[in-house]
């Protein structure tokens, strides 16, 4: 169980951080959102691993339960990678639409022109 | 309990969707209920500034759950200054966009501006860790609105970069929190300050991981060296008046640094000591070294700015990394002057872009009141430079007299001494070259059919944001007495760990 958990955690992460570094938008976009199941899973564990116990304390039980304050940070943790994925999709196509070009990149901050002129128009 | 500490939560909160929702068709609408709702936001802040001043520190209980099984917020002198920060912050930047129409180029400015605002003041409020999460991704969120608003090729490209990286610096969050949680089993910052303190330093290994981890996210938001990268490209193409907002985020990292690392990974904790604490002293020189020299080599305005608030960065976080209450004094004061420094430049940069149509710094045919925006700039560079009069001379003095550690005060002094050196000589030549050779450069002739746009002098309403900002520092600098002893105290505050977490778990800090 320990071993399946850990060794998922370790390729969503590294598939991530790979897909990050192409520094194409929708690349990067797919591995945030690997790195995001990585991190769900990984604070799901921070729990410690329990099969099959309920997430609250039995009264006549042996004081055997599952954690379920990581359950809730997971849910909070889903919510907003979700919500924060759709933005920059949007953010990314938008930006596509633009310059016709999904690099990651500027030129550089002290190249091109000031666009606050477009903005005075 | 007293519920005014949650109002500067709650109250952009309701605003922002009503704005949203309601308001969105009639831009004048909006404004006067955003307007209204910043002000009652800064009399707030200053009613939560009073309370705090008797040095008590205030709980919050959400949903009356005891501490640590509930989230806490927690008003002590520290949270109630950055809220008041931040919400006259808030006011200057509100008006300038409104004044300069900046609000009306794209939609739901309001509307994001109040989120950012919620999110900032729950950010400084909070006693939890996991709710500072939730806090930094509403204001993120709201930001990546604010900074693409209105639009543009660069514009979008460079909020998609903020965006990517602010993601990537989330992720990180969570897996620190994930580490703390596994390794402390809890969340709650005085919690962990007791947890800490039990845990043997064999046993440490994982804590300090999550400890450089957590370092690491907040030094992404404060911009220390080597996670600085993302700030130019950000507030150089931003809108300005967002970049002046934002002049407040960079403070919300330099913040949660603060107060995490003084309550829970500080110096008399076994566990984590040094863990995070020894690199910060050098990432703070090499980043004001990083500022110093953005600020001489850029050949644009807005990042020639940006680089200046690097620059600043770097001296704040110099101060912080001492973590003594004489330091955390000098950076408070440094931090107060530099939020006001570099939306005053901001503000000042977008009326004087504007008019030029460019903000390339080349001598271009001069502008309408040329002496009276090159007085506002040359004002605003002292202070962002740190020369007398203005409190940036003051505040680096401060930070200065402060640094003690024999091994740190040579490098700290040459850093900051040559960084000021680059930084005025960099505002020296954008200044001379914005000003004084565009009065030596003829006006073109006017193209014949073509009308000649000119700019309409600026509206004393337009100034009036930046000009007041600029009051600001002349006043931190008059009242220095005063302040230095208010702060002075806020910092012994914080570094009173027991008090804090008698006062969110009852009980003692061994306990």
């Amino acid at each position: 169980m320990e071993l399946v958990i850990a060794t998922s955690v370790a390729a969503l992460t590294a598939g991530g951080v790979y897909l990050i570094l192409r520094m194409r938008a929708f690349a990067v976009i797919v591995g945030l959102a690997l790195l995001s199941y990585a991190v769900n899973v990984f604070i799901f564990a921070s729990g410690r691993l329990m099969v099959n116990e309920p997430p609250i304390l039995d009264k006549y039980g042996d004081g055997i339960y599952t954690d379920p304050l990581p359950q809730a940070l997971v849910l909070t943790a889903i919510v907003i990678s979700f919500g924060m994925t759709a933005v920059l999709v949007m953010i990314a196509l938008g930006s596509y639409l633009e310059s016709g070009d999904d690099k990651i990149d500027l030129d550089g901050p002290d190249t091109g022109t000031a666009d606050a002129a477009g903005d005075a128009k | 309990m007293n519920h005014w500490i949650i109002a500067p939560v709650v109250l952009p909160a309701m605003l922002a969707p009503i704005i949203g929702f309601v308001m969105r068709h009639d831009i004048s609408l909006a404004r006067a209920a955003s307007v209204t709702g910043t002000l009652f936001l800064a009399a707030i802040s200053v009613g939560l500034l009073i309370m705090a001043t008797s040095g008590e520190t205030y709980v919050y209980k959400l949903g009356d759950w005891e501490a640590p099984y509930g989230i806490v917020l927690v008003l002590d002198r520290l949270s109630a200054l950055m809220v008041f920060l931040t919400a006259i912050l808030a006011l200057i930047v509100l008006i300038h966009a409104i004044a300069t129409g900046w609000d009306n180029r794209g939609r739901h400015f309001h509307a994001l501006f109040q989120f950012q605002l919620m999110g900032i003041c729950g950010a400084f409020l909070t006693g939890d860790v996991f709710n500072l999460f939730v806090f930094f991704e509403v204001l993120l969120i709201a930001s990546y609105g604010l900074m693409i608003h209105s639009g543009g090729r660069e514009r979008l490209q460079a909020g998609l970069q903020y965006v990517v990286i602010n993601l990537a610096g989330s992720t990180l969050f969570l897996f620190a929190l994930g580490t703390l949680y596994a390794t402390t089993g809890t969340l709650n910052i005085a919690h962990l300050a007791v947890r800490l303190g039990e845990i043997p330093v064999e046993d440490a290994a994982l804590v300090r991981v999550a400890t450089m981890l957590l370092m690491i996210v907040f030094a992404v938001k404060a911009a220390l060296f080597p996670v600085q990268f993302w700030l130019p490209g950000t507030y150089a193409n931003a809108p300005a008046p967002v970049a002046a907002l934002f002049a407040i985020m960079t403070k919300v990292g330099a913040y949660a640094i603060l107060r995490v690392h003084t309550l829970a990974f500080g110096p008399e904790i076994a566990a984590t000591d040094g863990v995070a604490g020894d690199w910060l002293f050098p990432a703070a020189i090499v980043t004001v070294a990083i500022g110093a020299l953005g600020v001489l080599g850029s050949r644009r305005l807005m990042p020639l700015i940006a680089f200046s608030v690097v620059g600043s960065m770097g001296t704040l976080m110099i101060a912080i990394s001492a973590f003594t209450p004489e330091a955390t004094t000098a950076a408070l004061y440094y931090l107060v002057h530099s939020t006001f420094a570099a939306a005053a430049l901001f503000l000042i940069g977008d009326l004087l872009v504007s008019r030029r149509n460019a903000d390339l710094l080349g001598a271009m045919p001069v502008t309408v009141q040329n002496g009276l925006f090159a007085s506002l700039f040359f004002a605003a560079a002292i202070g962002m430079a740190g020369m007398p009069p203005l409190s940036g001379f003051l505040g680096k003095l401060f930070v200065l007299d402060t640094i003690r550690d024999p091994g740190e005060i040579t490098w700290a002094w040459t850093a900051i001494l040559a960084g000021s050196l680059f930084t005025i000589v960099g505002f020296a030549r954008a200044g001379s070259v914005l000003f004084w050779k565009s009065t030596a450069t003829p006006a073109p002739a006017p193209v014949e059919g073509e009308a000649l746009a000119v700019m309409p002098a600026a509206r004393p309403m337009e100034l009036a944001p930046a000009m007041s900002a600029l009051t600001l520092l002349v006043l931190l600098a008059f009242l220095a007495g005063p302040v230095t002893v208010y702060l002075g105290r806020t910092a012994d505050q914080l570094h009173d760990r027991a008090g804090y977490v008698g006062a969110v778990l009852g009980t003692d800090l061994e306990g």
